[in-house]
């Protein structure tokens, strides 16, 4: 990253990364006493894969939540796409091009993946009501447009052979790649991701990987994602950004954030005396 | 030979009071579907919405009773009557603002919760409106006559008394339930089945934090399922009170749709009918065929033991969805 500009910076390998697409400046958020985030700054570059690492407790999945609109910090402010986002509720910052899954999977069990899918293209639909429940004009055209799409999804993330079938009896990893698929009908700008591979084995986070570089890279979607499996963040993303204790320690490249000392004593311990 | 055609009638007659429990229990699997919760207070919905229609159609001036007391005045009625048409519509209205209240004041805090902390909601909603209902109104029985047509339809009774030589017994107001009911259960299953609205409203049900996540409102589709629960409230309501009066026990025949439920199935619009119209049926023939044996009053009971054997063997019912869960 040795041409950082405001416009943005060339990754390791080789790819063009814009400038802000968001932008967190001094967010602090409390529960009560308890300060969960402490005025934390940094920005998230049009097409980049930016991650969020940090010990278990250090605010991480807070700090999403910050981003996607489920909690509302105290102090700071949130910039998306140039101007400033007032307080939203989490249904109105996904209607404006967020997405995002959750740490332990939230789903819609009783339905199917079709249909699960199929929720994630709602606010494309713009036919009339009468319309949808006669199943007549716009609203078929609609439907249909909007299944292909799903159904393109479908194929990316190869899981066309359990489409029909309840989410409720798919296993873990499955039940992941779904959520993942929900969250990408949406056609995010950017698309937040809380431990992707929490739970996986190690076939199954190779899987996850490499669906993740390929949204980025075929879509352009911008990702921002949380991460336990350093092996894996490393690999993965262009820029981390690293919490503990609900302060930020470390801010950089891969590499950058592997030799920071702080970063290594957070994870590492450190000698008191 | 006659007592088969005895049988048939007592099954028509089985069949037209299914539709009236069905007509509570859809208003249980509306919101059900779409918040996962058993709403104890629909059958008091039913009465909230009976009640207030007659209170329109007559005039009377809500809470009299309440203002007399603090001002000494003797007010009781407006002194006008109003058109049926327009009572419904205007108690419509009053049952889609209550739908805003219930979401403002109740669910909006229990975003999340576990479904047993917004049953116990229910409860407590329930016997507030109940209590609301009589202060507003009045608890004295009323009569309700928004014109459906009442007693015993004398075409049915000639025709079939010159196919079979036996005329059959048919309330008028069974039949004009059972046209109304087909006709709401029609609109409701294609809201439910093929609108973004209805299709959020299942996401709803299924995941709080999934459904906002994909960009569903909460407090639309809340608002927007308890508007429906009120209004189909209003026609059970609007039934019922032609039926046997608008009185506070009107409220318990939501006790009559539990065990439609449990045979139909907690989530399914079709379930509610089916299951009413068994319930109906089997209660009225085995009043009939067994309840002269056992000295009779089997209505009372014959449908929750019937409920029971299907806790035991199928409890998902006949349409519910099945509950799968990985362990």
């Amino acid at each position: 990253m040795n041409s950082m500009t405001s416009d943005g910076y060339i990754t390791a390998d080789g790819r063009q990364i814009g400038g802000k697409l968001m932008e967190l400046k001094n967010i602090t958020l409390r529960f009560g006493g308890v300060v969960a985030i402490k005025d934390i700054s940094f920005d998230i570059r049009q097409g980049e894969i930016r991650a969020i690492i940090g010990p278990n407790g250090a605010g991480k999945s807070s700090m999403l939540n910050v981003v996607s609109g489920f909690y509302h910090p105290q102090d700071g402010e949130v910039w998306f796409k140039g101007s400033r986002r007032q307080p939203m509720k989490p249904h109105q910052v996904a209607g404006h091009g967020v997405a995002r899954t959750f740490q332990n999977i939230a789903l819609f069990d009783g339905m199917s993946v079709l249909d699960n899918i199929m929720t994630g293209r709602l606010n494309k639909m713009k036919a009339g009501f009468l319309s949808q429940a006669i199943w007549w004009g716009k609203a078929e055209r609609e439907e249909n447009e909007n299944r292909a799409v799903v159904e393109q999804i479908i194929d990316f993330l190869e899981i066309q052979n359990i489409r029909k079938t309840p989410v409720g009896r798919l296993p873990y990893g499955l039940k992941k790649r779904v959520e993942l698929a929900r969250a990408l009908a949406a056609e995010p700008q950017l698309l937040l991701l809380d431990e992707p591979m929490a739970g996986m084995n190690v076939e199954e986070k190779e899987d996850m990987s490499r669906f993740i570089l390929d949204v980025n890279d075929e879509f352009g979607t911008t990702i921002c994602l949380i991460e336990h499996d350093m092996g894996v963040v490393m690999d993965l993303s262009d820029r981390v950004v690293v919490m503990d204790y609900g302060r930020k320690i470390g801010d950089g490249t891969p590499d950058e954030v592997r030799n920071n000392q702080q970063v290594i004593d957070a994870y590492l311990g450190v000698a008191h005396d | 030979m006659d007592q088969l055609i005895f049988a048939s009638e007592v099954m028509l007659n089985g069949l037209m009071t299914g539709v009236m429990y069905a007509l509570v229990a859809l208003g249980f699997v509306l919101i059900f579907k779409a918040s996962g919760v058993f709403n104890y207070a629909q059958g008091v919905l039913a009465l909230f919405a009976a009640l207030t229609l007659v209170g329109i159609q007559n005039g009377q001036v809500p809470f009299a009773h309440l203002i007399n007391a603090a001002f000494g005045t003797s007010l009781h009625h407006f002194g006008w009557t109003v058109p049926s048409v327009l009572a419904i519509a205007l108690t419509a209205l009053v049952m889609v603002g209550l739908a805003f209240l219930i979401e403002k004041l109740v669910l909006q805090h229990l975003v999340g919760q576990e479904p047993i902390i917004l049953f116990m909601a229910t409860i407590g909603m329930a016997y507030f409106l109940e209590g609301l209902g009589d202060v507003m109104w009045g608890a004295d029985i009323k009569t309700l006559d928004v014109g459906l047509p009442q007693g015993i339809s004398e075409s049915i009774e000639t025709v079939t008394d010159s196919w079979f030589g036996y005329g059959y017994f048919i309330d008028r107001l069974d039949i004009w339930a059972t046209v109304i009911a087909a006709l709401l259960v029609a609109a409701l299953v294609a809201f439910a089945q093929y609108t973004k609205q209805g299709r959020a409203m299942r996401a709803v049900a299924d995941d709080h934090q999934a459904a906002l996540s994909v960009g569903i409102s909460l407090r639309f589709i809340w608002v927007m399922v308890w508007s429906i629960a009120g209004f189909v409230a209003l026609v059970a309501g609007i039934m019922w009170g032609t039926k046997s009066g608008v009185q506070f026990s009107l409220s318990l025949i939501a006790l009559k749709a539990l065990p439609v439920l449990m045979l139909g199935g907690f989530t399914s619009i079709p379930g509610a009918i089916v299951g009413g119209l068994i319930i109906g049926v089997g209660e009225k023939l085995f009043e009939f065929s067994i309840g002269p044996m056992v000295g009779g009053a089997t209505e009372n009971w014959f449908a929750y033991v019937l409920a029971l054997l299907f806790l035991v063997f199928r409890p998902q019912g006949l349409f519910g969805e099945r509950i799968i869960e990985r362990v």
